[in-house]
């Protein structure tokens, strides 16, 4: 049943990661990104991490893709027109990515560790309780330099953007 | 018993119950909409209009589903599903009352019950607007589009004063599941003041409940906040470009997240399925007591009626509702009535009874008067303008939030 759930997810991420970079309309792949993050979320989730997976689903596909979604709409973005394809890329690509996957999955099956598949609820540990337990404690100076450095991200947007307006 | 039976058996109760509501929401609906205006409403289709939902349903299968021949067909068909779908999947981790224990089953009255079953909701609401983002522009209508833009501008700046509003409660009731947020509500101080989040101490979250209500509004779509379907601007907003069944399940999907969302308002700040003063006092009769002065009241209009049909329709109902009336007072006097009569298959049925009805009956009650606020105000307020809507949000509604939410953290860490 695990593995069933986790090859369903992980195809529909693969296929919408894939579907994301082919279509030539802005909004289809935009929403080929939103489901990429929804099956992550479902991933997550058959991780056991419950907490991540609802985060995931709220910031990601909730919040930052509705928001992509809004600027495509707005700015209303046309799809490519006559996308310059060289002829050598479209030949030669798939092939040699096709052996870099099969080089990257041979390394990671001989350099690490072998260990048992997830199993459903294997893993406790990750509830929102603990996350907030270790962000605090342990991992306190992480959680507050990334504060500041979105705290600076969105002042340099303001800072750009109202040069913009004058 | 087998757990995916249990789980069929529940799905098929909520499923059915869950669409019958939205239908005679619209019902509803149109009902106090008319009264608030000194009219009647609908009444021609079966006794009061009842049948009206019915109507509706065949009329709009039966009309013909245009699809215009410039619009983006793909997203076109996929914006109402994806409309519907997200309203009904958070359905599935509202609880509607305690654990209970049927003929020697225990089982939640839930679907699904995930430690994370608020963030769940906050995430498949936030999915939502999708729906109604595509339609707009899948029509390829510039009044279709501001729709879409409006809509999914809107969600983005209402989701933030909504998560803060929520986030307070939680910090006083230390969960994110929701059955434990209702049970945290449990129990009352000096014996009558309910422990609703709305008047637990350390800081009653009144202003929160408050926020939560207008960010609701907003994220459901409703007056004052329609934005996306302004008639008098934008024709009919995202939907202009729908017909038939497509147009109706935007419907299905907004009443959907009404009920969801005062569902949340429910179990959040009005205290679940506890009731608004002790058991102690006899808050489990006043179920009874409802039904039975309504039929009650029916039967006297039945006597003397204002139109003729009334004569037959409104004693039928007065007697349907003192029937289910005398259910509520057999559920609130407990399995103890008739153990006397040696049967313990009618003893577990009223045990039952007595578990379930009184909790629903107070969830549901508090559901449907924050339903009825919803409608209430769309019969009442004027549109907010744009600027004034987005102004609302992000200079009022969200400081406002933030403020709430220290003080809360504040008093919360103090005590």
């Amino acid at each position: 049943m695990d593995a069933i759930l986790f090859l369903v997810f992980a195809a529909i991420a693969v296929i919408c990661g894939i579907n994301m970079v082919v279509q030539k309309q802005t909004i289809a792949s935009a929403l080929s990104l939103v489901g990429v993050m929804a099956a992550l979320a479902a991933l997550y989730l058959l991780l056991g991490g419950e907490f991540i997976a609802a985060a995931q689903l709220v910031v990601y596909s909730g919040a930052i893709m509705v928001l992509f979604v809004f600027v495509i709409m707005l700015l209303n973005a046309k799809g490519e027109k006559n996308p310059v394809v060289k002829p050598w890329g479209k030949y030669f690509g798939a092939p040699l990515m096709l052996v870099f996957f099969g080089i990257m999955s041979i390394v990671v099956q001989r350099y690490t560790p072998a260990s048992d598949g997830v199993v459903f609820g294997g893993f406790r540990g990750a509830g929102p309780r603990e996350i907030g337990q270790s962000l605090f404690t342990v991992y306190l100076l992480p959680f507050e330099v990334t504060s500041v450095l979105i705290l600076v991200a969105i002042l340099g947007a303001i800072v750009l953007a109202r040069k913009e307006i004058d | 018993m087998n757990y995916f039976v249990l789980a069929l058996i529940k799905t098929g109760i909520v499923v059915g119950v869950f669409m019958h509501v939205l239908a005679y929401l619209q019902w509803i609906e149109r009902k106090v909409i008319a009264h608030v205006q000194l009219r009647v409403g609908p009444r021609r289709v079966g006794p009061h209009g009842l049948l009206q939902p019915l109507a509706d349903v065949i009329k709009l299968i039966t009309k013909e589903d245009m699809i215009p021949s410039h619009v983006n067909k793909v997203f076109y068909y996929l914006a109402p599903f994806v409309a519907v779908l997200f309203a009904l999947i958070s359905i599935s981790v509202i609880p509607f009352g305690p654990q209970v224990t049927v003929f020697g089953v225990t089982t939640n009255l839930s679907l699904a019950d995930p430690s994370i079953g608020i963030l769940f909701i906050l995430g498949i609401s936030g999915m939502g607007v999708y729906g109604v983002a595509l339609a707009g522009w899948a029509s390829n209508n510039k009044y279709s589009l501001m729709g879409g833009l409006r809509s999914s501008a809107q969600m983005i700046s209402y989701e933030l004063p909504m998560a803060l509003a929520i986030a307070a409660p939680l910090l006083i009731l230390n969960t994110l599941n929701l059955r434990e947020i209702a049970d945290g509500q449990a129990g009352y101080y000096l014996g009558f003041i309910p422990k609703w989040t709305i008047f637990q101490g350390p800081f009653p979250q009144v202003i929160s409940f408050f926020l939560f209500m207008i960010a609701a509004f907003a994220e459901t779509n409703r007056i004052p906040f329609d934005l996306p379907e302004a008639e008098n601007e934008l024709v009919a907003g995202f939907h202009t470009e729908y017909s038939s069944m497509k147009f109706a399940s935007f419907f299905m999907a907004e009443y959907a997240n009404m009920v969801t969302v005062s569902a949340v308002a429910t179990l959040l700040f009005l205290g679940a399925w506890h009731p608004i003063f002790p058991a102690a006092y006899g808050s489990s009769y006043i179920p009874a007591l409802i039904h039975i002065a309504a039929g009650l009241v029916m039967i006297y209009h039945g006597m003397n009626p204002a139109r003729p049909f009334d004569r037959i329709t409104l004693p039928v109902f007065g007697v349907l509702f003192i029937g289910v009336g005398s259910v509520f007072a057999l559920a609130a006097a407990g399995p103890g009535v008739v153990s006397g009569l040696g049967s313990p298959m009618l003893t577990d049925a009223v045990s039952a009874l007595s578990q379930i009805l009184t909790p629903l009956f107070w969830f549901c009650g508090k559901v449907l008067a924050i339903l009825f606020v919803f409608i209430w105000v769309r019969a009442t307020l004027p549109r907010f303008r744009y600027d004034q809507l987005m102004s609302f949000a992000w200079t009022f509604m969200f400081p406002a939030a933030l403020i709430n939410l220290f003080v809360t953290a504040f008093l919360v860490a103090w005590f």
